[in-house]
C-alpha cells in the first residue's frame, strides 16, 4: 500500500505543494504578524500610560507616546498606597499555595494510580466530578466557614481553600500511571518504604510535570480574584489584584496613570515566568488540554 | 488424618490473616498518602457544595454568620423568589448573550490562528505562540483595568485612532448596547491564545499523510483545511467549546472592573449578581440559590454538549 502509492506520483505533484506552501506561509506571517500588534498593543499601551505625566491625560487631544516621561506614578504607588504589601501578599500565598499543592497532589495522583485501599475509586469520582463545578458555589460556604473559624482576613484564610486543586491531582494520577511498576518494585526490593520510594524515586522522576503544575498553580494563585475579594476585607490584607480593582473602582478611578503602573506590577511576575518557563506551559497544557 | 487437616486449617488462616494484614497495611498507606489532600478538599470544596445546596433553602444573612446552624429553613422560598427576580433574568440573559458570541469568536479565531501557525510557518515560532498566549496568563484584573482605559471615550487610545480618520468614537462602555460587546472582544482578546495552544497541539497530530492525499486529489487550502483539518479537531473542537463555555458562564472580573454591571444592568453577570447579593447586600441564601441556578446550567450544558457534538459527527 506505501509502496504503491508512495513512488508514483512524487515528481510532479510535489512541486505544487511546496508552491502553495510558501505562499501559504506568506499569508500565514501576514495574518500573525497584524494579529501579534493586536495581542501585544494593550501591553504596550499599559506600558506607556504607566509613565504618561498627568498632565498628558488632562490634554484636549490625548496622546499615544508620554510627553514627559516620568516614573513618579511608581512612586506614588509606593507612598501614597501600599502596593509593596500587597505584592508581599499576593508572592507569600502564591509561593504556598504552589507548595501545597506540589506535596499534596502528587501523594494524591500517586495513591490513585500505584497503591490499592479502599475508598480509591469514591476519591477518584469526587476529584473529577468537581472538576467542572463553578468556582462561585464553594464561595459562600468557604466564607461563613472562615469567618467562624476567625480566618477571615488571614493568610491561613486566603491559603487554605486552594491547598489541594483537583486539576492538580488528574495531572500527576496521569503522569503516575505511566511510571513503570519495575521501578516501585526494584526499590521495594531494596527494603524502601513507601513514603522514601515516594520521595526519592517517584518524585524524581516526575520532575518535568511538577515543573508544569508548579507554574500553572502559581499563575492561577498569582491572577486569582473573587476568592480574596472575598475573603480579604482589609487593605493589610489585599492581594494585587483586588487592590487592584479596588482602587480601580474606587477612589482612584480617574488616576489612569497610577493605574497602568499597578497593571504592570501585577502583571510583570508572571511575564516573567512565563517568559522563562514558556515551554513548560504551553506543552503542558497541549497534552492535558486544560488551564490551572 | 486430624493432625494435617488442622496443620492445614492452621495455613489457610495464617495465609488469610496475612493476607488481610496485607490489605490493611496497603489500605493504610493508601489513605496516608490520600489523607492530607483528602482532608483540605473534603473541608474546603465537598462540604461547601453541600452546604451551599443547603443554604439555598434557608433565609441565612448577616445575622446568621456568628451562629449558622441556627438560621430559618425557608423551603422553596429563594427559587421562587427568583422566578419574579427581573434582576437575575436579566444577569442570566446577559451571560447567555456574552456566552453565545463569545464562545464561537473565540473558538474560531483560536483555530485560524493555530491553522496560520501550522501551515508552513516556521521562523519566530516562539515569538508568536508567546504573543498570543501572553493575555492567558495575565490576570483579568490588569487586562480589564487595561482595556478600560483603552475604550475611555476622553483619554483612551481606540477612540484616538477613530479620531484621527475622522470618527467620533462611542463611549463604549458607558453605552448600554456597546457594553456587552466591548467586554467580549476583550474576552475573546484574552482567550483565543488558549484555543490556539491547544488546536495547534492537536493540528500537530494530524499524520502529514493525510494532507498529502489531499492534495494529490486535488484539494485547495480551504478544502484541506475542511476536510482533513476540522474532522480530524472534532474530539479537540468537542473539548474546548465545554471547557470554555464553562469558564465564559462564569464571566465575572471584567463586568466588576469595567462597568460595575452597568450602564442599566447591562452587563450585570450571574456571577456578579451572585457576588452582590451575597456580599454587598448579604443575602446569603438567596446567593446560594443564585449559585446553584449557574451550577445547574453549567451541569446541564456540559451534559447537552458532550451528547450533541459527538454524535454530531
Amino acid at each position: 500500500m506505501t509502496a504503491a502509492s508512495a513512488p508514483a506520483p512524487a515528481a510532479p505533484p510535489r512541486k505544487a505543494p511546496t508552491e502553495s506552501r510558501t505562499g501559504t506561509a506568506t499569508w500565514s506571517y501576514i495574518i500573525l504578524i497584524i494579529g501579534l500588534v493586536f495581542m501585544v498593543g494593550p501591553f504596550v499601551w499599559m506600558l506607556l500610560g504607566s509613565i504618561k505625566p498627568e498632565s498628558d491625560f488632562l490634554q484636549a487631544s490625548p496622546t499615544f507616546l508620554p510627553s514627559n516621561p516620568t516614573i513618579s506614578t511608581y512612586g506614588r504607588l509606593f507612598d501614597q498606597l501600599d502596593f509593596p504589601r500587597f505584592f508581599f501578599n499576593s508572592a507569600v500565598i502564591a509561593v504556598t499555595v504552589t507548595v501545597g499543592n506540589l506535596i499534596f497532589c502528587p501523594m494524591l495522583g500517586y495513591a490513585l494510580a500505584k497503591l490499592h485501599w479502599r475508598g480509591k475509586n469514591l476519591v477518584m469520582a469526587l476529584v473529577l466530578a468537581t472538576l467542572m463545578v463553578p468556582a462561585g458555589i464553594t464561595l459562600i460556604p468557604n466564607f461563613i466557614l472562615l469567618s467562624n473559624l476567625g480566618l477571615v482576613n488571614t493568610y491561613p484564610g486566603l491559603i487554605l481553600p486552594f491547598l489541594a486543586g483537583a486539576f492538580g491531582v488528574f495531572l500527576m494520577r496521569q503522569f503516575m500511571l505511566g511510571v513503570p511498576n519495575e521501578l516501585l518494585e526494584a526499590a521495594r526490593i531494596d527494603g524502601a518504604n513507601e513514603f522514601r520510594l515516594f520521595f526519592s524515586v517517584v518524585m524524581p522522576v516526575a520532575t518535568p510535570v511538577l515543573a508544569t503544575l508548579g507554574i500553572l498553580t502559581f499563575l492561577g494563585s498569582w491572577n486569582s480574584f473573587i476568592y480574596p475579594l472575598v475573603v480579604a476585607t482589609e487593605p493589610a490584607m489585599y492581594t494585587l489584584p483586588v487592590a487592584l480593582a479596588t482602587f480601580a473602582t474606587g477612589q482612584y478611578q480617574a488616576d489612569h496613570g497610577m493605574l497602568m503602573a499597578g497593571s504592570v506590577i501585577l502583571v510583570l511576575p508572571v511575564l516573567i515566568v512565563f517568559i522563562l518557563f514558556q515551554r513548560w506551559i504551553t506543552e503542558g497544557i497541549a497534552t492535558t488540554g486544560l488551564k490551572g | 488424618m486430624a493432625v494435617p487437616a488442622l496443620a492445614q486449617r492452621r495455613t489457610a488462616v495464617e495465609a488469610s490473616s496475612s493476607a488481610s494484614a496485607r490489605a490493611w497495611r496497603e489500605n493504610l498507606t493508601g489513605w496516608a498518602f490520600a489523607a492530607p489532600f483528602v482532608i483540605l478538599f473534603g473541608v474546603f470544596m465537598v462540604l461547601p457544595i453541600v452546604s451551599s445546596f443547603v443554604l439555598s433553602f434557608t433565609s441565612f444573612g448577616l445575622r446568621d454568620l456568628a451562629s449558622p446552624l441556627g438560621t430559618t429553613f425557608v423551603g422553596l422560598s429563594n427559587y421562587i423568589d427568583l422566578l419574579s427576580d427581573r434582576k437575575f433574568w436579566s444577569s442570566l440573559f446577559n451571560t447567555f448573550y456574552f456566552v453565545v458570541i463569545g464562545v464561537p469568536l473565540t473558538l474560531a479565531l483560536g483555530l485560524f490562528i493555530a491553522n496560520a501557525l501550522n501551515r508552513g510557518v516556521n521562523k519566530f515560532k516562539t515569538v508568536f505562540r508567546v504573543g498570543y498566549y501572553l493575555p492567558v496568563i495575565t490576570s483579568i484584573v490588569a487586562i480589564a483595568v487595561v482595556w478600560r482605559f483603552l475604550l475611555n471615550p476622553d483619554v483612551g487610545l481606540i477612540n484616538m485612532l477613530l479620531g484621527s480618520v475622522g470618527i467620533s468614537g462611542p463611549a463604549w462602555l458607558a453605552d448600554p448596547v456597546l457594553a456587552m460587546p466591548s467586554i467580549i472582544a476583550m474576552a475573546v482578546w484574552r482567550n483565543l491564545g488558549f484555543a490556539m495552544v491547544v488546536f495547534l497541539a492537536g493540528m500537530q497530530a494530524i499524520p502529514a499523510s493525510l494532507y498529502e492525499a489531499a492534495s494529490i486529489d486535488g484539494a485547495g487550502r480551504w478544502q484541506s483545511f475542511r476536510f482533513v483539518t476540522i474532522p480530524m479537531l472534532r474530539p479537540t473542537i468537542l473539548f474546548m467549546t465545554v471547557i470554555t463555555t464553562i469558564g465564559y458562564l462564569q464571566l465575572f472580573e471584567e463586568p466588576f472592573v469595567m462597568t460595575g454591571g452597568g450602564p442599566l444592568d447591562k452587563t450585570l453577570s450571574v456571577t456578579m449578581y451572585m457576588y452582590q447579593q451575597g456580599f454587598a447586600f448579604f443575602h446569603q441564601g438567596y446567593a446560594s440559590a443564585v449559585a446553584y441556578v449557574l451550577f445547574l446550567i453549567v451541569a446541564v450544558i456540559a451534559f447537552l454538549q458532550f451528547k450533541f457534538l459527538r454524535s454530531d459527527t
